[in-house]
């Protein structure tokens, strides 16, 4: 076995050194019936280096790649360039074989970049402070809301009709055992979100409002109109956003009024892996940072008075709170909010606001193109990078004759809400800078053919 | 100057604590400051090259747009790739030597495991497209989902929890759903004292009420003391094993028939689980549920703290109630993927969705790549491995440090020492930090808690047996210093990149953000930072 280091004369030496005859001795606590006598039967025994890729090679090709096939899916997890600098400093071994950063004298590489990563966040977000990243965008949602019970003492929830399906079932999931009353507004196909709507369910037993933005069919809420009217009674404003790079040309959340802006960092640095390891970003106001989750790394002076980084706070984490701790978190996504932050460093504002630009550009140019196809419609008035596409049938099907043509056209609503009526119809498509030409020509010719019956 | 230590890895030149004069640079030769991106960066710089937008935007956009760029400095490619290299160099990581975390089982991080997961059809693919374009990554879920089932000997496992502390909250939620089946509204949790500090945490997210189980003077779960809470009230217990203490509980069987007949189920903390893969199935000890962090047992990595991933192994009773999503066969042999309630025959119980989408799929990548480099047998070795290496440095030092619950029998994976008999002011503070001074990242320090001046030293599979004697012989040498009353300990570490951190500091005053300074590069003006 390639891993392992101990030769057959080191285990016969150290067995004597403690004292034992057998390895198996140093199991005797174990049940004498619950010791397994030898390997587990029914699994393969170990294999080469050049197996095992061969085995795992095989299993990767049978997956049709985002980058091999015209790509439009979105909902929640975005397909962007990352530059190769970016993969290659992740995996350097003082990053990628590092702890938790427990004895900060050794472990200032990781801790600094956390301490950046929490301004970047909180820049980008328009919030005071940012915390060192949770699991992902839809445990963030979770822990935001359960901060802002904490905060305002009430337990009143309101979910707009655009949050992710996904984010709503994670929330009311969890409510179901911790008894907040959760109220989810219903999704709507219409131009705009319903802002009025999310207004409107608003009362004085309302701990907080979580308004996805952009929202989940790619339409942009009004935050300054929902804050005002959430603030007026005392609840707080939890801000989604599950593609960060909008937030390079439309404004940041915390700057129109949200108290919390929980997201989905995956857009940035991260790549698509089929939906994990993702990375949740949270920010919020200072005033708040004593009931924040998560890991926060502060600035302090060493024995020499240079500056330098530790976790910090950390009585409101479980393993020392115990039952009282304020959230679930008991780690963070630190790899990945590495990648985040190395890839926002080669962006830098500048960068983010022209790459935002190409996105809508791109997207802009998918629907003037796909609105040609006949029986299509899109439904948005305003859109970054990705907008509902109304179609003549249920887009389930549609989808599935587009992957027969090898192409990946979106995702359907049908499939994101699969009980909600009257969403069959639409089709969520997303574009980004990695969006050609060739891709929208031939997402609306294949798409034309299928609306079309022709089969494939 | 610094010799090269026996570790190989050659200390880095601390501050004063070692120079005897101060360089123009900050740095001293190989050890080498960094200031921030902030302070490096400026807005007219990009490490990317993008194209020109080719439209304005629509007008319906227009009331949304930013006034501005984010207030976030940029850098070109070279200066970022400097900046986090140099950064890479003030981290300690396995790579460069042990990393003894007790209960945080830091071993070897293959890299066949990152080229596998870097290939397209794993890494580039998203989690909606249509099942029938991700056969073989559903194919990754079902496989290693087959290896977990079979090496615990449970029924069923929940993929989709993000990491440990989830995965409990996955195990505890299915015995909720469960209880509710039932119509049962038992509402408390027993914790014994030598289970993880995370279990009574997620045991109140649950909203169930704890209840502490002592332990006895041998670092077990006191079991009468634990049957005596039993009663219609109590819906389980979370017990870690092997525990905290690196003890195996050896009254498992016991305490689960016992629960199991007062109406509860058992939840067991896999967190250890390495210590005991492919030597005993949970199964058969009565486990209900278990959560197996992929990053300690099969080695996935950690970088700096995440991501984990946390599957849940279940008992016939719990498979049911199993969150979404999960995959099943169909019998034209394709692989679907539940998303939908009440979808599947035998899993219409579900309690819900924990994730967004399926869990850490880059993670079971790896996992699973490593799985199949051991197989059946080396998992069976890597256990055996790991209990002898952490018995080794038990034996090795148990004269010098006291080992609170050698007599008690052999330790599991992780040995575990107390810092009494040291000299007056000496604890185990000085002792890890001196280890970092010898080349070597500190063991777990103060955990568990019912060991006064805890030191949890876990030596991992991985580590040889010259690197062992090593790391014996600088603890051994640390613990004789800390006797003696060297005062040069209580300011150590010495050659690190940083001296002493002022923790209290940290936490009295709290800069979570860069503040920025007046006439440094990337500095925003208070209206360009926002908020309150």
């Amino acid at each position: 076995m390639r891993y392992l280091p101990l030769t057959p004369a080191d285990r016969a030496s150290m067995l004597e050194t403690i004292g034992a005859a057998t390895v198996d001795d140093l199991f005797i606590d174990v049940p004498a019936e619950a010791r397994l006598a030898g390997p587990i039967e029914g699994l393969p025994a170990h294999a080469s280096e050049m197996a095992v890729e061969r085995h795992m090679s095989a299993l990767a090709a049978k997956n049709l790649s985002a980058g091999s096939a015209p790509f439009f899916l979105g909902a929640g997890a975005y397909r962007h360039h990352v530059p190769a600098s970016v993969d290659h400093l992740i995996q350097r071994g003082e990053f990628l074989t590092a702890y938790t950063p427990y004895q900060p004298e050794i472990a200032q590489g990781t801790l600094q970049v956390l301490f950046e990563f929490q301004t970047q966040v909180a820049r980008l977000f328009g919030t005071d402070i940012a915390n060192a990243s949770m699991y992902d965008g839809s445990t963030a949602c979770w822990e935001a809301i359960l901060m802002a019970a904490r905060i305002t003492r009430k337990g009143r929830s309101v979910l707009s009709g655009g949050l992710h399906p996904h984010y709503g079932e994670v929330v009311r999931t969890m409510a179901k055992f911790t008894k907040d009353d959760i109220v989810s507004l219903a999704p709507e196909l219409t131009a705009d979100p319903d802002d009025a709507a999310v207004i409107a369910a608003i009362d004085a037993t309302t701990s907080c409002v979580v308004v996805q933005y952009p929202d989940v069919m790619g339409r942009i809420p009004d935050l300054a109109a929902i804050s005002e009217a959430a603030h007026a009674v005392g609840a707080l404003v939890i801000a989604v956003v599950t593609e960060p790079v909008a937030l390079g040309l439309i404004e940041a959340p915390g700057t129109l009024g949200a108290d919390i802006v929980v997201g989905e960092g995956q857009s940035l640095g991260v790549g698509l892996q089929f939906g994990g390891p993702y990375l949740g970003l949270f920010g919020c106001r200072e005033k708040f940072v004593r009931q924040m989750p998560g890991r926060l790394c502060g600035q302090t002076v060493d024995a020499e008075g240079k500056r330098g980084f530790v976790l910090t706070l950390s009585t409101r984490e479980q393993h020392i709170r115990r039952e009282k701790a304020t959230s679930n978190i008991c780690t963070n996504s630190g790899l990945c909010a590495l990648a985040f932050s190395i890839h926002l460093t080669l962006l830098g504002g500048e960068g983010l606001a022209r790459l935002a630009a190409v996105n809508h550009a791109r997207a802009q140019q998918t629907f003037e193109r796909l609105a040609k196809v006949p029986g299509v419609t899109i439904l948005n008035t305003a859109y970054f990078n990705e907008a509902t596409v109304i179609l003549p049938r249920d887009a389930r099907e549609v989808v599935r004759e587009l992957a027969d043509r090898q192409v990946l056209g979106g995702v359907s609503l049908g499939r994101l809400f699969p009980v909600a009526d009257g969403l069959h119809n639409g089709l969520l498509v997303a574009a980004t800078e990695t969006t050609t030409d060739e891709d929208i020509e031939a997402f609306a010719t294949a798409l034309e053919a299928v609306l079309a019956g022709a089969s494939a | 100057m610094n010799a090269p230590n026996a570790s190989g890895w050659r200390p880095s030149m601390g501050g004063a604590g070692e120079a005897k004069f101060a360089t123009s640079s900050g740095d001293y030769g190989l050890m080498l400051e960094e200031a921030l991106s902030f302070e490096l960066g400026s807005a007219d710089k990009c490490g990317v090259d993008i194209d020109e937008p080719s439209r304005a935007p629509v007008a319906g956009l227009s009331k949304f747009l930013r006034k501005s760029a984010p207030a976030l400095p940029g850098l070109t490619e070279p200066e970022t790739v400097r900046h986090y290299t140099r950064l890479s160099r003030q981290n300690y990581a396995i790579d460069l030597g042990p990393f003894p975390l007790g209960s945080c089982t830091m071993k070897h991080n293959p890299r066949l495991n990152e080229k596998m997961a870097r290939l397209p059809g794993f890494a580039d693919v998203h989690p909606m497209q249509p099942q029938t374009t991700v056969q073989g990554a559903l194919e990754v879920i079902e496989q290693l989902a087959d290896w977990l089932i079979t090496l615990t000997g449970m029924a069923s496992v929940a993929m989709s929890p993000k990491a440990g502390a989830h995965g409990e909250l996955c195990g505890l939620l299915c015995i909720r759903a469960a209880l509710d089946a039932r119509g049962e509204a038992r509402d408390v949790v027993l914790v014994p004292e030598s289970a993880h500090g995370t279990n009574p945490a997620t045991a109140a997210f649950a909203g169930f009420k704890v209840e502490s189980i002592p332990a006895t003077p041998a670092g077990r779960v006191d079991v009468a003391a634990l049957k005596a809470k039993l009663g219609p009230n109590v819906a389980g217990v979370m017990i870690t094993n092997p525990n905290t203490c690196g003890l195996f509980e050896p009254d498992m069987r016991e305490i689960a028939d016992a629960v199991h007949a007062a109406g509860g189920y058992v939840y067991c903390d896999g967190a250890n689980f390495n210590a005991i893969v492919g030597k005993v199935r949970p199964g058969d000890l009565g486990v209900d549920a278990m959560h197996i962090n992929l990053h300690k047992t099969f080695s996935t990595p950690h970088g700096g703290g995440g991501p984990g991933a946390g599957p849940v192994v279940l008992s016939e009773a719990l498979a049911p109630f199993a969150p979404l999503p999960f995959v099943t066969r169909g019998a034209d042999g394709s692989i679907h993927l539940v998303e939908e309630e009440n979808a599947a025959e035998g899993h219409a119980q579900a309690f819900g969705r924990m994730v967004a989408f399926h869990g850490q799929m880059g993670m079971f990548t790896r996992a699973l790549t490593y799985i199949l480099s051991h197989g059946a047998d080396g998992l069976r070795t890597v256990a055996e491995d790991a209990v002898l290496n952490a018995n080794y440095v038990l034996r090795s030092c148990e004269d010098l440090l006291p080992a609170p619950f050698a007599d008690s029998g052999p330790c599991m994976h992780e040995a575990l020492f107390s810092d009494a008999g040291l000299a007056e002011g000496f604890s185990t503070l000085d002792i890890a930090k001196g280890l970092i001074d010898e080349g070597f990242h500190p063991m777990t320090v103060y955990f568990p808690l019912v060991v006064k001046g805890a030191m949890l030293v876990e030596p991992t599979e991985t580590e040889s047996k010259a690197g062992l004697d090593r790391f014996i012989a600088s603890l051994r040498s640390l613990a004789e210093r800390a006797k003696a009353g060297d005062e040069s300990l209580h300011s150590a570490p010495h050659f690190a990149p940083r001296r002493r951190l002022d923790e209290t500091l940290a936490a009295r005053k709290p800069v979570l953000v860069w503040q920025g300074e007046p006439g440094v590069p990337g500095t925003p003006s208070l209206s360009e930072i926002g908020g309150s």
